[in-house]
């Protein structure tokens, strides 16, 4: 019986202090961080647009968008305007349901994404990330289930049916020809994506985002740096996120599901008009959630230093600015990197991201343990480096010999 | 790295200039047209007022978007309408299919078509894309009249003809500076094109044919209009 109340106590000391009384003003304020968040979303899309646009214009040495309004800022909402007044066509092979199902199949799940992200807050001197609104304490995010990084992998794999169902609805060859390579990458990634997750996770100690993003903003090694989960982890599964992220957000160097050379749009080259819109929206709207979850997993989301004025404010400021940078990220992918062959992005994918962060886990949990048991780190280290090095080479050698085998069979006689 | 130089390179060309010329914005201007440039078509007439067009249909025949539509009649006898037998009774071209190819101004026999530099004409309706003879037909000027969907602008109807194609027939030096077209209402006997010595001779500004790209040398090229 103890037992069970000590449980609960720490349940109830976990999450957002809001809910622990909930109440009208409670309510009122979890409705307006969602609409917060709706604007905040709908705003970071517009500009990800504008931006994407006038980036790669510069990199391209053109111009780019500049006559809607200064700087062309206003061309994204020019474009929306234009595609609520286009015709709207349903191809007569069409699956009608499941074709006009199919967008909001997935723009929906690029809102709900968001929900889990804590986007503001002091998280300095133990605050935790707790902010007064109304006189009621609670944090700068719309939810913190105590499975929030699970929430994560669930929607981002359930936007693929959306391109999946609309590739296969549309009646038409290339649309499911996209929609086909679309399933398959995000299968061959999405796993390598959920391991390199499993790594903060297993560093941090939490599913919840919100303990993930106050773990990171504790003290960091030497009391210089900080503790964000890409230092933590020792970069490598950022590294491969950064991959398989970008595979999973169909983004240049990844994006077969929609090369346009070979498959005219991909998915969605059957839809026209708002349809069409919101995939489009929908995939920025996913750029711009995953940079938030690349914040929140290994950069410390809105931790960091209060310089002057409100600790929330700096919060929000410090988010911005990290999410930025990886959307320049993704821009400055686009404008350098060539497309993957298709055997290349399967062949990253399995042979050299999933087991490479299989085994980088491996070496994570092996270094704490060492550290918990007081073992010599230097020889577990040695040790993890031949352990490495002998698995390369088994892999290697089964590569080698499945291509053997497959050769072989090529050729009857 | 290779991997990591491209990234540089990307980097890199963030800081630099644009070579984008902007249209129209900021000075009001628009770039000059090169002189031979194919833009929407004018049917000429005579000096003396007549029609250029004698119904041949050549042009329909040889149009490979097939947008032109000719239908000949006989010229009446006390009122002709061109010299000679014939003339064009119905002249259409379809401007959605247009490809500007110049073909049917080589293959008229008369220089009655030929093409004006004005390219910026966005109709907005089926029936405006359609022009008929009237609309195509130079007025009693000789100047090609102006739609109201057509961005004119002032100099822009000087060189509606392609008479500059027939200084050089099939391409041989022998027939440079021979007049060899008709003369055209409002503008009479065009004079031919200048020599190609004496065009190598001057010295052709940047900003003429080119567009202002610095770099890019005419001279290799033997390109310059003027």
């Amino acid at each position: 019986m103890s037992l069970l109340v000590t449980g609960s106590a720490i349940v109830a000391q976990q999450g957002d202090p809001l809910l622990f009384d909930v109440d009208l003003t409670a309510v009122g304020i979890v409705v307006g961080k969602v609409l917060v968040i709706f604007a905040f979303l709908l705003v970071a899309t517009m500009f990800m647009v504008w931006f994407e646009r006038k980036l790669i214009s510069d990199m391209q040495n053109r111009i780019g968008p500049n006559l809607a309004g200064p700087f062309g800022i206003l061309q994204t909402l020019a474009d929306g305007i234009k595609f609520f007044f286009k015709e709207d066509l349903i191809p007569d092979r069409a699956q009608r349901r499941v074709f006009i199902l199919a967008p909001f199949l997935s723009f929906v799940p690029a809102f709900l994404l968001f929900v889990v992200i804590p986007f503001g807050g002091d998280f300095n001197d133990g605050n935790a990330g707790v902010v007064t609104i109304f006189g009621r304490e609670t944090f700068l995010q719309v939810a913190d289930p105590p499975i929030g990084v699970l929430f994560i992998l669930a929607m981002s794999s359930l936007a693929v049916y959306g391109a999946m169902l609309a590739g296969w609805s549309s009646g038409s060859k290339y649309p499911l020809l996209g929609s086909v390579r679309q399933s398959a990458q995000m299968i061959s990634y999405e796993a390598a994506m959920g391991l390199a997750i499993i790594a903060v996770v297993v560093k941090t100690g939490s599913l919840s985002t919100h303990d993930i993003v106050v773990t990171q903003a504790g003290e960091g090694l030497g009391g210089i740096l900080p503790n964000w989960g890409v230092l933590l982890t020792l970069g490598v599964p950022f590294v491969i996120f950064v991959i398989a992220a970008t595979a999973e957000l169909n983004r240049p160097p990844f994006d077969l599901v929609e090369a346009e050379q070979e498959l005219v749009g991909g998915f969605h080259t059957e839809y026209s008009s708002i349809r069409f819109a919101l995939f489009f929206l929908a995939e920025f709207m996913n750029t711009v959630t995953m940079s938030a979850i690349f914040v929140t997993l290994f950069l410390g989301g809105p931790a960091g230093p209060v310089l002057f004025g409100p600790g929330w404010l700096w919060g929000i400021i410090w988010f911005a600015l990290k999410v930025f940078v990886f959307l320049f990220m993704f821009v400055w992918f686009r404008a350098t990197l060539p497309r993957l062959r298709y055997d290349q992005l399967m062949d990253l994918g399995w042979k050299v991201l999933i087991p490479l962060s299989l085994g980088w886990i491996l070496l994570l949990v092996a270094l704490d343990l060492a550290q918990d048991q007081n073992w010599n780190l230097f020889a577990v280290g040695i040790g993890a480096a031949v352990v490495f090095f002998c698995a390369a080479m088994l892999l290697r050698a089964a590569v080698r010999s499945g291509q053997a085998t497959r050769h072989t069979l090529e050729v009857p006689d | 790295m290779g991997l990591l130089r491209g990234f540089a390179v990307t980097f890199r060309q963030m800081f630099q200039r644009p070579v984008t010329n902007q249209y129209v914005i900021g000075t009001g201007e628009k770039a000059p047209k090169p002189e031979r440039l194919h833009g929407r078509h004018v049917l000429n007439r005579y000096e003396d007022g007549m029609e250029k067009c004698i119904g041949c249909e050549l042009c329909a025949g040889v149009c490979p978007a097939r947008c032109i539509y000719v239908r000949g009649a006989d010229n009446p006898e006390d009122d002709p309408v061109s010299p000679g037998e014939r003339y064009g009774y119905v002249y259409e071209i379809n401007y959605l299919r247009c490809i500007h190819c110049d073909l049917c101004v080589e293959a008229c026999p008369t220089e009655a078509i030929t093409e004006t530099k004005l390219f910026e004409f966005s109709f907005t309706s089926r029936e405006d894309a359609v022009y008929t003879k009237d609309e195509l037909l130079v007025d009693d000027d000789g100047m090609p009249r102006h739609m109201p969907w057509e961005d004119w602008r002032p100099g822009e109807d000087e060189h509606t003809s392609a008479w500059m194609r027939a200084t050089s027939p099939s391409g041989s030096a022998a027939f440079e500076g021979r007049v060899a077209w008709t003369g055209e209402l409002g503008y009479g006997v065009r004079s031919p094109e200048a020599a190609q010595a004496d065009k190598d001779a001057v010295t052709v500004p940047a900003d003429d044919d080119d567009h202002g790209h610095d770099d890019h040398d005419d001279h290799d090229h033997g390109g310059g209009d003027h």
